[in-house]
């Protein structure tokens, strides 16, 4: 007789797995789409065609085009791009230096890591994404400016998670025993506490990129981010905001396509952690 | 060459705590032991026995008094110089289990301090595979994890990590207490055997609350009560005509 509990947690592992995977893939496409984009377009992008602007989706043109007549799929394809290659070269560089830090400090504590978490709270003081309109309104526009932007609000969080777990791992027997091994300081912070510490850390880089994504295109929306002819997503939406009512869909394409790629990017977040966290995993 | 492997004197550790009094773990605790001499420490648990072979290794800083490896005061080492100390000196830890890096094979672990000392890659896991079978483990713990093995199999990991760059000083901190008698036995075999190995030129510090298994296992010993020395000597001499009150319980409670 095998017990009702066991049998419980063998299905909810399987899940777990396959949501894995299945988001995972689902990310894939969408990263492998925005790197080849350029071969994946109907039509070219840019192409302006005045004759059949404003033309409402058809069999052709499947999400319509737009005041210039271009082809808007080509486009929100194009905007994948900017889009999705922005928001994860944004969250990867704000894991690394957040991280970077939070170590840091843990590792040194005293006063490097009194210093360092000051600076932290002074940013976490502000309204995030109000912060990062005043910072991309004083850097200027452009897409660099916006990603630069949204680091600057989010590295705290990365810093103290890094921070907190890098302090508990600091005590641990092994460290004591991998310094009596003679290993030096690199040594131990990369092959000891870095492993050890990673897991919480990539979940939250993954739960953060829809996030991410969606400020992305907030700030863009707002004129801070990327500048036209780029196809961003959410500066072609802010774009076309004055053809809502005559051709919804030049706002709604990028919209949906943004809609859909934070949506599998939280998904995929959500899954990783249920994946990482040891309850949910029989080892 | 009659230079004491290890001389600690004046040791001491006082824990600061806010909001609360100092607590002094360590009393100005000085000892020494000879090349070749195995030593026991044995005292109640909370006596500061951990504490004070933290200090010794300098993974914990002391309040007071200094620590002379061969001669060599290593007191306020750091860095560089004190990773080569450590090639002298190795500590099996009282919690070996958590001793290890959960994210490392035991393998990994056991081979740490030669690679450090810049042995190959090759030699290394020959190497390990040597100190593995000498500490009673089968090859294929090697690419084991910590969760993987039992408490005992860890024990041995953790004897063969302290033993893989030949230190000349090994400190045993409760290392046989989490075992069954059996295995504690062959632990115990298993460092004899060393010892004498060795040409005796391996002296060891060995914790233990057990007074049985130090009179069978060391030369001296010394009994450490609420943080100071309380009495130290020849074993059998101690157990004999105990001197201070602490020990007398200790002996009387085993007798
Ligand atoms: N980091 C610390 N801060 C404050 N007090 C500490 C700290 N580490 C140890 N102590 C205290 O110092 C005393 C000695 O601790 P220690 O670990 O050396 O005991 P021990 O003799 O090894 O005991 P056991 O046999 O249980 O391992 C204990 O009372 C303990 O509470
Ligand atoms: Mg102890």
């Amino acid at each position: 007789m095998r017990e009702p509990t066991v049998r419980t947690q063998k299905i909810k592992k399987d899940t777990t797995r396959t949501r894995l995977i299945f988001f995972g893939i689902l990310a894939l496409i969408l990263i492998i789409c925005s790197v080849f984009c350029e071969y994946l377009t109907p039509y070219d992008p840019y192409l302006q065609d005045l004759k059949n602007a404003k033309a409402p989706p058809s069999l052709s043109h499947l999400f319509g085009t737009d005041r210039y007549g271009r082809d808007m799929l080509s486009r929100v394809i194009v905007g994948s791009k900017a889009s999705i290659f922005s928001t994860l070269l944004l969250v990867g560089l704000v894991t690394v230096l957040g991280t970077m830090a939070g170590v840091f400090g843990g590792w040194h504590g005293k006063r490097i890591d009194t210093v360092l978490m000051r600076i932290s709270d002074m940013f976490l003081a502000f309204p995030g994404l109000v912060f990062a309109m005043a910072v991309a309104g004083v850097l200027g526009g452009g897409l660099q400016n916006a990603i630069i932007a949204l680091m600057a609000i989010s590295w705290p969080k990365y810093a103290r998670i890094a921070r907190s777990e890098t302090l508990v791992q600091k005590e641990a027997p092994y460290l004591k025993a991998a310094r009596l091994s003679g290993s030096g300081t690199l040594k131990i912070v990369f092959k000891h506490i870095l492993p050890n510490i990673i897991g919480p850390i990539l979940v939250t880089s993954m739960l953060d990129i829809g996030t991410m994504m969606m400020e992305l295109a907030g700030l863009s929306f707002l004129g801070l981010g990327a500048k036209p002819p780029t196809a961003e997503w959410g500066s072609r939406m802010s774009d076309a905001r004055s053809l809502l009512s005559s051709a919804p869909w030049v706002t709604l394409s990028p919209g949906v396509a943004i809609f859909i790629s934070v949506m599998i990017f939280n998904l995929l977040g959500d899954t990783i952690r249920d994946y990482a966290d040891p309850k949910s995993r029989g080892r | 060459m009659d230079q004491p492997a290890l001389k600690v004197s004046h040791l001491t550790k006082v824990f600061t705590r806010k909001g609360q009094p100092d607590f002094t773990a360590v009393d100005h605790v000085s000892f020494s032991i000879q090349a070749g001499e195995c030593a026991g420490l044995i005292g109640e648990s909370g006596s500061g026995k951990t504490t004070v072979v933290n200090m010794i290794t300098r993974l914990l800083d002391p309040t007071g008094g200094s620590i002379v490896l061969n001669g060599e005061d290593i007191t306020r080492m750091r860095g560089k110089e004190l990773r080569k100390v450590y090639a002298r000196m190795q500590m099996v830890f009282q919690t070996p289990a958590e001793s290890f890096d959960p994210r490392c094979t035991l393998g990994d672990g056991i081979g740490e301090s030669l690679r450090n000392n810049g042995r190959s890659r090759r030699e290394t896991r020959d190497e390990v595979a040597r100190l593995m079978e000498v500490c009673g483990l089968s090859a294929d713990f090697a690419s084991r994890y910590p969760h993987q093995v039992s408490g005992g199999e860890c024990q041995r990991a953790a004897i063969a990590r302290a033993l893989a760059i030949k230190p000349r000083l090994l400190i045993c901190d409760e290392a046989t207490s989490s075992l069954d008698v059996t295995i504690q036995k062959e632990i115990i075999a298993l460092l004899n055997k060393l010892r004498r190995e060795k040409d005796s030129d391996l002296s060891i510090l060995f914790i233990c609350h057990d007074i049985a298994l130090v009179q069978q296992f060391c030369n001296r010993v010394l009994v450490l009560y609420k943080g100071k020395i309380v009495e130290q000597g020849e074993v059998d001499a101690v157990i004999r005509n105990p001197q201070d009150p602490y020990t007398r319980r200790l002996i009387d409670s085993i007798l």
